[in-house]
């Protein structure tokens, strides 16, 4: 046996010691992947004895057609988002929200390159919206249209309307647009100043003469405690915001988002940088937040999309190729593209 | 739930670690051109440290055999022997008021310069037209900017500004002369160092501001600016230290008098139009180059001159530290 062999060996073996087929449903996208690692694990069966009676996980070809899984092992118990039945209530009870946002015709191109194509969508209180799919499919353009940062882009230009409570957010002054349509980043960006001028930030009018520190602290403390951050930070809010861990800070950022009471908050990959118990503790925050707000998110992550989302928009190529509920989306795609991708077919 | 918590896989721990690596090639195989440079790396390395060693050492050893307390407290005083001829208190405020004017002029217009650059810099080519004239400013020699500054001042417009001989001849120099001719000095690396800490700034954060409903202005005065302050402070100590050492614009512009020598009744600013010294006026009118008469007093200030650069080092690498223990990030521009 070569030493690559042995390696390989270990290798598989340590695979299937962590494997505990009681509570991981392993199941793999493509036919290739499945194959290649039942080849695996028979190798290793003709060789080790078996790690229990109840047979590995059993990867046929057939497991293919059932969405990907992603299964990761914390050593904490993630926090439940909401059990399904109350997650239903709490739809049934806000998705009929008055609408907030609506998209006509909207499309963004980058010079000559169309980024996004005619879409047309509304978004209402208290429902979350995800945005989903592939890489470069124009779901993050779509969602800088909402506050109007796509303007940074010198080269962008654009077609269609969009409409904030029925006024043409291009109508209005950019400043009072992004107060009323608050955004969250990838990245946890906290400006470097303490906790508090991170929150009081957007509180400060510009042109005003300066609040006090005592007429803010009430609406910076209520800030930090629908972001769920005031009890880990509430003892001193002068420390400085690049101290916090990164799910704090990108909690911080949402506090900040927030603080200023917007009606509508997008969200651009708001975990894809952050640890799994963080990004549970964020995805539970979302769906508290839907109360007051219409959320929109942008995601890679389908399993999030399904946790979190109240309604799903399926955008390929810069078209928005399907719209609808959660369920539906996920479970009885109607177009091809959308189930392939759910299904893990590509992306 | 609850098995999630307690379950936790056996890993095999594997072979000990080894530090360090194998064995490797021996320079006694290598040509004798790489075995050349090897040797030659080695000794100029080392050799940069003798020579800094020596500098310090040198002036160190001569400074405190002639530095008394009583040389930084008293003014200089016509004589012709050494022991007469008083000390460089002068010249300790005239280094004093020559960086203060210095800095107040060259801060604004560094940052500001820098904040248009980085922020706006629309169009492309005044922007480059910007940038190319700071760094002619930066590679001019300070003895041609002196020069340039004699004229100017000399110009019937800014005569108020420096000062009269008896006759109502305008001389052209003066403090204020001087210093505006510093702030020339040490604007380039001012300049370069809040550029470059502003182009630092990650996009994201601008953004951030913006999505927040900030206005560019103010989202540079609220968030980058304070971004950026040791940047700025970098810069401020590098043009200081510019400041306290040059001689030609002094030599030039200030006058041959060691001796602060006001100009007008009106205090502070009667010194403002005035002629005087600096520290290293002073080091080259005592230095045998110069008139030669007070060798000892020339090394007692050329140290305490060191002592004022070395500290101005010293303070520019522990704001670049500092800022890289909170922010991560690194201040460019930190080598005089």
């Amino acid at each position: 046996m070569t030493p690559d062999e042995m390696l390989l060996e270990r290798a598989e073996k340590r695979m299937s010691d962590s494997d505990d087929p009681r509570r991981s449903e392993a199941r793999f996208a493509s036919a290739e992947q499945a194959e290649a690692r039942s080849a695996g694990a028979e190798a290793l069966q003709a060789r080790a004895e078996p790690v229990s009676d109840e047979t590995p996980p059993t990867a046929s070809p057939a497991a293919s057609a059932v969405p990907p899984v992603r299964t990761i092992v914390v050593d904490r118990a993630p926090l439940p988002v909401l059990p399904p039945q109350e997650r239903e209530a709490v739809r049934a009870a806000h998705s009929s929200g008055p609408e907030r946002l609506r998209l006509e015709d909207v499309s963004i191109g980058y010079g000559a390159k169309k980024a996004v194509k005619s879409v047309s969508l509304s978004i209402h209180q208290g429902e979350v919206l995800a945005l989903i799919g592939p890489s470069g499919c124009g779901k993050t353009t779509l969602l800088r249209t909402l506050n109007r940062l796509t303007e940074l882009t010198p080269s962008a230009s654009r077609a269609g309307n969009v409409l904030l409570d029925g006024e043409d957010i291009h109508g209005m002054a950019d400043t009072r647009l992004r107060s009323r349509v608050a955004m969250v980043f990838q990245q946890p960006n906290p400006f470097p100043m303490s906790i508090f001028d991170n929150v009081a930030f957007a509180l400060r009018e510009q042109s005003r003469k300066k609040p006090r520190r005592r007429e803010l602290e009430p609406q910076v403390v209520e800030a930090l405690k629908r972001a769920g951050l005031y009890d880990e930070v509430g003892d001193d809010l002068d420390r400085p915001a690049l101290r916090l861990s990164g799910g704090q800070q990108q909690r911080l950022c949402i506090a900040r988002a927030i603080a200023p009471r917007p009606e509508v908050l997008l969200m651009d990959e708001p975990c894809s940088a952050l640890d799994p118990i963080s990004t549970a503790t964020i995805e539970k925050l979302i769906g508290e937040l839907r109360r007051d707000l219409a959320v929109v998110v942008v995601t890679h992550n389908l399993a999030q999309a399904h946790r979190v989302a109240d309604k799903v928009a399926f955008m390929y190529l810069g078209d928005l190729v399907e719209y609808g509920s959660t369920a539906q989306v996920f479970d009885e795609p109607r177009a091809t593209r959308t189930r392939d991708y759910v299904r893990g077919a590509f992306g | 739930m609850s098995a999630v918590g307690e379950w936790r896989p056996t890993l095999p721990a594997g072979p000990p670690m080894q530090s360090g690596g194998g064995k490797r090639s021996s320079p006694l195989e290598w040509r004798w051109i790489d075995r050349l440079a090897l040797a030659f790396a080695w000794c100029a390395g080392i050799g940069l440290c003798v020579i800094a060693a020596a500098i310090v050492g040198y002036m160190a050893y001569r400074g405190i055999e002639y530095l008394r307390p009583q040389l930084l407290v008293q003014r200089p005083s016509i004589s012709t022997s050494q022991s007469g001829s008083g000390g460089f208190r002068d010249a300790l405020i005239g280094t004093g008021v020559l960086t203060l004017i210095g800095i107040v002029l060259a801060v604004p217009l560094a940052v500001g310069g820098a904040i248009w650059i980085a922020e706006y810099g629309r169009p492309t080519w005044l922007a480059r037209m910007v940038e190319s004239a700071i760094e002619m400013v930066a590679g001019t020699p300070d003895i041609v900017i002196a020069l340039f500054g004699l004229s100017i001042f000399q110009l019937g417009l800014l005569a108020p500004f420096s000062f009269k001989a008896a006759g109502g001849g305008v001389f052209g120099k003066s403090y204020f002369a001087a210093g505006a001719m510093m702030s020339l000095i040490a604007l380039p690396p001012m300049f370069t160092a809040t550029r470059d800490g502003l182009q630092a700034v990650p996009a994201h954060m601008r953004e951030a501001a913006f999505a927040l409903g900030k206005t560019r202005i103010a989202t540079i005065r609220r968030v980058l600016l304070p971004s950026v302050r040791s940047n700025i402070a970098t810069g401020v100590t590098l043009g200081v230290s510019r400041i306290i050492g040059d001689t030609a614009i002094i030599v030039l512009l200030l006058g041959d008098s060691l001796r602060i020598d006001p100009q007008g009744s009106v205090p502070g600013l009667s010194v403002l139009r005035g002629t005087g010294s600096t520290l290293t006026s002073y080091v080259y009118n005592n230095s045998p180059a110069g008139e030669g008469s007070a060798p000892q007093k020339a090394y007692a200030a050329a140290f305490v001159l060191l002592i004022f650069v070395l500290v101005l080092n010293l303070i520019v690498d522990r704001i670049g530290r500092s800022q890289a223990d909170t922010t991560g990030m690194t201040v460019a521009g930190a080598i005089v």
